[in-house]
């Protein structure tokens, strides 16, 4: 008879073990806040087909104070969400040459977030000049 | 000297499959000094604390992969990792995370091994030559796409940071699929169809969710998050692509 | 080894991911703050009479409804594997509530915006 008697532990609470988890899974929770405001936008969209008067009660909506409340904590999860996006890029890319040396983790991050910044420009510049 | 000797406690989690139900927690009071690792702790309290205590090390310069295990809740090799930094407060050390406790701090290899075979960890050549054709040749720029994945000392670090496996032990694990990664992605190699087919599984490429600690724990630098998740854009289009590429389908 | 499905989720996941990254903020922040507490720009920039015509015109449909299905998309992946994370193992149940709440949602922002 084999005296062994391998033992699994428990993965019960396991994110909680090492703050490298919690910052994990705050970075996919983040996803229920994008959701949230995905739902929030195509209640505008329903609302836009029943006509002014349902559109305008959404917009409405929008400016109460929980709603307003709401969409500043979404903002700064978003900014969480590009923040980390970028963030785990060098992981999920190929290894890329340029110029001969490798691009580095902090070039490609780097580049990310710049590049959030100027669409994130570009967006309001372009509403501003559509309204 | 030995009026500057300071005492370290040292916990360690104890399972002897004989006699404990699971595992517990035993004190040592361990003198040390600033030069000793965590290792040569352990080595102390077997050499003159407890001769039971049961551990696996080999080399003590952090080459052979043995002594891995968990300190204060992080994957360190216990050769590389000093005493010093856990003075005064003391340490605490268990088997690696997610891994079955064999006896002490051992855990069972098993799994790692079968799964290590599994992957053809050796260079399929994709054009088969003789002696007299002369070595393969290969530029600097070919040697970088792999080089740092080669550097792997199976020591499973990387499994005891990983949730995925974890969670769900048919999960390749981090370690092995980074070393499928170092042979498909050398130039020589034409093996990549024959182990992308565990690849473009579930239990392969993805089963991994991008937590990226695998990385952050490996005393060697071999990214394996991105050795894994920089396929993942390949086998996305291989799955969209394979019913128009000739052969795809097969694959 | 039976190949994985992941790749059509994992492409919207990460269509979506993508486009909440770069320009998800701006979004956040025109059509949460700035516009309801009135700032910035002026004040009937959403208004019925505007938001009709850029959801009239192809270009604003697609944009709008990109935003809306890959948004939801992403979320519904990462979703799915918070409650893996988190040890749920109704793994059908989970699935089929996360992709079929982003399907739905989907169909629901297409068929508007193809009425407007």
């Amino acid at each position: 008879m084999s005296a062994r008697r391998p033992y699994v532990r428990s993965m019960d609470g396991w994110w909680k073990r090492d703050a490298y988890f919690i910052s994990y899974m705050a970075r996919e929770v983040t996803a229920v806040f994008v959701a949230l405001y995905a739902i929030v936008l195509l209640f505008g969209v329903v609302r836009l087909s029943q006509g002014e008067a349902a559109f305008n009660g959404w917009l409405q909506y929008l400016t109460t104070p929980w709603m307003k409340v709401f969409h500043l904590i979404v903002l700064a999860v978003f900014c969480y969400h590009t923040w980390s996006w970028f963030n785990i890029m060098p992981k999920t890319m190929p290894i890329i040459f340029f110029g001969g040396k490798r691009l580095q983790p902090g070039t490609i991050t780097g580049t990310g977030l710049v590049a959030s910044v100027v669409a994130c420009l570009a967006v309001l510049l372009i509403v501003r000049g559509m309204s | 000297m030995a009026d500057t000797e300071k005492i370290i406690e040292i916990q360690v989690l104890r399972y002897r499959p004989e006699q404990d139900k699971e595992p517990v927690l035993q004190s040592f009071k361990v003198p040390f000094t600033d030069d000793m690792s965590v290792l040569q702790g352990l080595q102390y309290i077997k050499d003159f604390l407890d001769g039971t205590l049961s551990f696996r090390w080999s080399c003590r310069m952090a080459i052979c992969g043995s002594c891995g295990m968990m300190v204060d809740g992080k994957p360190k090799l216990s050769c590389k990792t000093f005493l010093r930094e856990y003075y005064p407060q003391g340490l605490r050390v268990d088997a690696l995370a997610h891994l079955p406790i064999e006896r002490d701090l051992m855990v069972s290899v098993e799994d790692f091994v079968t799964k290590l075979e599994s992957i053809k960890p050796y260079i399929i050549p994709k054009e088969p030559r003789t002696l007299e054709q002369g070595e393969y040749l290969q530029t600097p720029q070919q040697r970088d796409m792999y080089e740092q994945f080669s550097s792997c000392i199976n020591c499973m670090l990387c499994y005891a940071a990983c949730p995925q496996y974890g969670l769900n032990p048919s999960f390749t694990g981090p370690g092995i699929l980074a070393l499928m990664h170092r042979y498909n992605a050398d130039s020589r190699d034409g093996g990549q169809a024959e182990r992308n087919e565990l690849g473009y599984a579930d239990e392969g490429y993805w089963g991994c969710t991008a937590v990226g600690y695998c990385s952050e724990v490996c005393p060697k630098g071999v990214d394996p998050a991105n050795a894994i998740n920089q396929n993942k854009m390949a086998s996305a289009i291989n799955y969209f692509t394979r019913f128009i590429t000739p052969g795809g389908a097969e694959k | 080894m039976k190949r994985s499905n992941e790749p059509i989720f994992w492409s919207l996941f990460g269509a979506g991911g993508m486009l909440a990254a770069l320009i998800g903020p701006a979004l956040v922040f025109i059509t949460g703050i700035a516009v309801p507490f009135g700032l910035i720009f002026k004040p009937d920039t959403m208004s019925y009479a505007h938001m009709l015509a850029f959801s009239q015109n192809w270009l604003g449909k697609i944009f709008v409804l990109a935003v809306i299905a890959l948004f939801l998309w992403h979320a519904a992946h990462r979703i799915h594997i918070v409650l893996h994370d988190f040890g749920v193992h109704a793994v059908t149940l989970v699935r089929v509530l996360c992709y079929g709440g982003a399907f739905v949602g989907t169909v629901i922002a297409a068929y508007t915006l193809l009425k407007l």
